[in-house]
């Protein structure tokens, strides 16, 4: 047990970590960590749940690639915030409000036109951004964004086939899938708010501002939309906000309870 | 409690892990035949599932030696049946004839005529494989969302998606023989086709990915791995893809436990209990006996002379228990039968009384999670009912579109 501990505390890089430079744009990484890691989370959870067995596969594996861009993050993160902290840290013993992902990706999972409509303007949004992150003035994320760009265009690709087929299938499919775009209308314009760590990261030349995707990412959308012969609504009495300042919504909670249970349960263990 | 057990040291290897002999030739191994011991009371060809072969790096290599065969799979069998020619042209003059083919122990394709029988029970088994790939997502599906870090949670998701893949090359397999998949997930959803009775068995604790990996995957590709020489080329070909890929999982599971085994006391009391309810479960998947004088009836002899099954269910459990003991004693989980225990005399360990009743039992449907999978099953494939509905749909009128262009 004594060993245990001791590899407990030293974690994957750790103590390298606490030797790195210290850098004023960890929030900024935090918050695109969090996004890939929160809605890798929610993907998953249509594996044995999806319509068919390739849809298991398909979301799994974009779910994979979104977990895989977190874990790229995480120990980076920790690296230049000052705490040393490895990706288990971030991802199961930060509390709510720590939490810096956008409203979009916690949501629960709704049914597949939603998810659909959730993914292809995240997955639109991703795009534009790691376009943009692959020139970053830090290298690491530059490095991070180049090989996130090459999976979020497939991401793209995949809710595009997908928006377009149900759109343009059955006429319940119609009706479902314009449904799911008035649904997830409400949490788009906080993809593109510029909060105080992307200006502050956008300055330094490392990160970009949100509100400058915001045209590109409606383009690549709407193109979709259009093709699948459904409406792009624009009109939402209401917005979601605040979840960069980790102020989230009600389901964030709950998928952090399911998420950190066991990980909590045990202080201090390895797994 | 388990009567300790002193695995003896052969060359670095545990003997009763690693004796093998050459058997009809389709060894590549280079042990002398006459050298191995101690001899088996069992069929002397799965003394042959024994020669390390592979020494690739996988998840569970960190914690113990690559080159030591945890499973069928990493077995010189295995390689002999993935090397396999299936060319038609090498079938050495026995023609295409059925009967002729099946005594050369040459593969049947699709497009050869086969009895209806063969035909019928090849489509039961492999539907019955492909069901327990789709229903055994569930168990271990069930803790993606909680795995205890984040490499655990990548490597249960892949291992998930390896299953849903599984699922779908066996269907396919099963499709060449002039059933579709929509046919047989009706099958499965309506209770006419079973799977594996494994997994109606609940996952209560984050060890039983463990132990599912270490038992019920290697269990799995005991199985498996002589299903790689089955008689039907497409099901022979899909298991040798497939027992590559449960060979990684079996590790992973192999790892989880080690992993827990050398944690906290909660973590190691976690791995126990896993262990204790995972285990006699495992031993069920082999089926009923069917040795001695079980021999006849149920499909056992049939499908031996068939070339579908190789071994008979008796045997490859000892193999099964065989392989697994030495590999409890290196976890440290202490297996949940007083009776299992070396036999010098047979060259084998001794083990207790399969529960038969309660395997018929949860056959019939009354196991744990019977009604939950099928229910699980049935409702997500209702819920995508519009969206393959509407997939259908939208490529009926890219035809027509196509059509109208071109005309």
């Amino acid at each position: 047990m004594s060993d245990n501990a001791t590899r407990q505390e030293a974690l994957p890089g750790a103590a390298e970590n606490h030797a790195g430079d210290h850098k004023p744009y960890a929030a900024y990484l935090l918050g695109l960590a969090d996004d890939a890691m929160v809605y890798a989370q929610r993907l998953s959870e249509w594996m044995t749940n999806a319509p068919q067995i390739e849809e298991d596969m398909a979301l799994g594996n974009i779910a994979l690639d979104l977990l895989g861009q977190a874990r790229a993050l995480y120990p980076y993160v920790g690296s230049i915030d000052g705490t040393g902290r490895g990706e288990d840290d971030y991802a199961m013993q930060r509390d709510e409000r720590e939490w810096r992902n956008v409203h979009l990706v916690e949501q629960e999972r709704g049914d597949f036109a939603d998810e659909m409509a959730r993914l292809l303007w995240f997955s639109a949004r991703q795009v534009e951004l790691h376009t943009a992150l692959a020139g970053s003035a830090d290298d690491v994320l530059a490095g991070v964004a180049g090989k996130a760009l090459k999976e979020v265009r497939y991401h793209l690709d995949h809710a595009s086939l997908w928006v377009v087929r149900l759109g343009d299938g059955t006429d319940e499919s119609h009706r479902r899938m314009q449904a799911a775009l008035e649904r997830v209308l409400p949490y788009l314009a906080e993809l593109f708010d510029d909060d105080e760590a992307s200006v502050l990261a956008a300055g330094l030349g490392v990160g970009v501002l949100p509100s400058s995707l915001h045209d590109a990412v409606v383009a690549r959308a709407g193109r979709v939309v259009d093709e699948a012969t459904l409406t792009l609504p624009n009109d939402s009495p209401w917005r979601s906000r605040g979840g960069r300042d980790g102020v989230h919504s009600r389901p964030m909670g709950y998928l952090l309870a399911e998420m950190q249970h066991i990980a909590r349960s045990h202080p201090g263990a390895t797994w | 409690m388990v009567v300790p057990v002193p695995v003896r040291m052969v060359g670095g290897v545990p003997v009763g892990v690693l004796v093998f002999v050459c058997h009809h030739g389709i060894l590549s191994g280079d042990g002398d035949p006459a050298a191995a011991s101690p001899r088996s009371t069992v069929d002397p060809a799965l003394d042959a599932l024994g020669p390390i072969s592979h020494t690739g790096l996988m998840y569970g290599n960190d914690v113990i030696d690559p080159n030591e065969p945890l499973n069928a799979a990493e077995t010189a069998v295995y390689d002999a049946a993935a090397a396999h020619d299936d060319q038609r042209d090498s079938r050495g003059g026995v023609g295409d004839e059925f009967d002729a083919l099946i005594a050369a122990d040459q593969r049947i394709e699709p497009r050869d005529a086969m009895p209806e029988k063969y035909r019928e029970t090849l489509v039961r088994q492999i539907a019955q494989h492909a069901h327990s790939e789709i229903i055994g997502m569930q168990p271990e599906g069930n803790w993606i969302s909680r795995a205890p870090s984040l490499r655990r949670k990548a490597i249960l998701i892949a291992k998930v998606q390896d299953e849903a893949g599984h699922g779908l090359y066996l269907y396919s397999a099963a499709e060449t023989l002039g059933v579709d998949r929509q046919e047989l997930l009706d099958r499965l959803h309506d209770g006419r086709q079973k799977y594996s009775s494994i997994f109606n068995y609940p996952t209560l604790t984050w060890a039983d990915c463990g132990a599912i990996g270490w038992l019920v995957d290697g269990a799995a590709i005991m199985n498996q791995v002589p299903l790689c020489r089955c008689s039907y080329g497409p099901y022979a070909r899909a298991m040798i893809r497939v027992c590559k890929e449960e060979s990684f999982h079996q590790r992973q599971g192999f790892e989880i436990l080690w992993t827990l085994m050398r944690g906290t006391e909660a973590q190691q009391a976690m791995a126990q209990d896993a262990a204790d309810r995972w285990w006699w479960p495992a031993l069920a998947m082999f089926g009923p006996p069917d040795t001695g004088e079980a021999t006849k009836g149920g499909h056992t002899e049939q499908s031996m002379a068939w070339g579908i099954k190789r071994f008979a269910n008796d045997d490859l459990r000892q193999r099964f228990v065989d392989m697994m003991v030495p590999q409890a004693e290196k976890l440290g989980v202490v297996l949940p039968d007083p009776e299992l225990r070396w036999n010098d005399e047979r060259g084998h360990y001794d083990f207790g009384e399969i529960d038969w009743d309660e395997f018929w039992q949860v056959l019939r449907g009354d196991g744990p999670c019977n009604a939950e999978r099928i229910a699980h099953r049935r409702r997500a494939h209702e819920e995508g009912a519009w969206v393959r509905e509407a997939a259908n749909a939208y490529a009926a009128k890219q035809a027509a579109r196509t059509k109208e262009s071109a005309a």
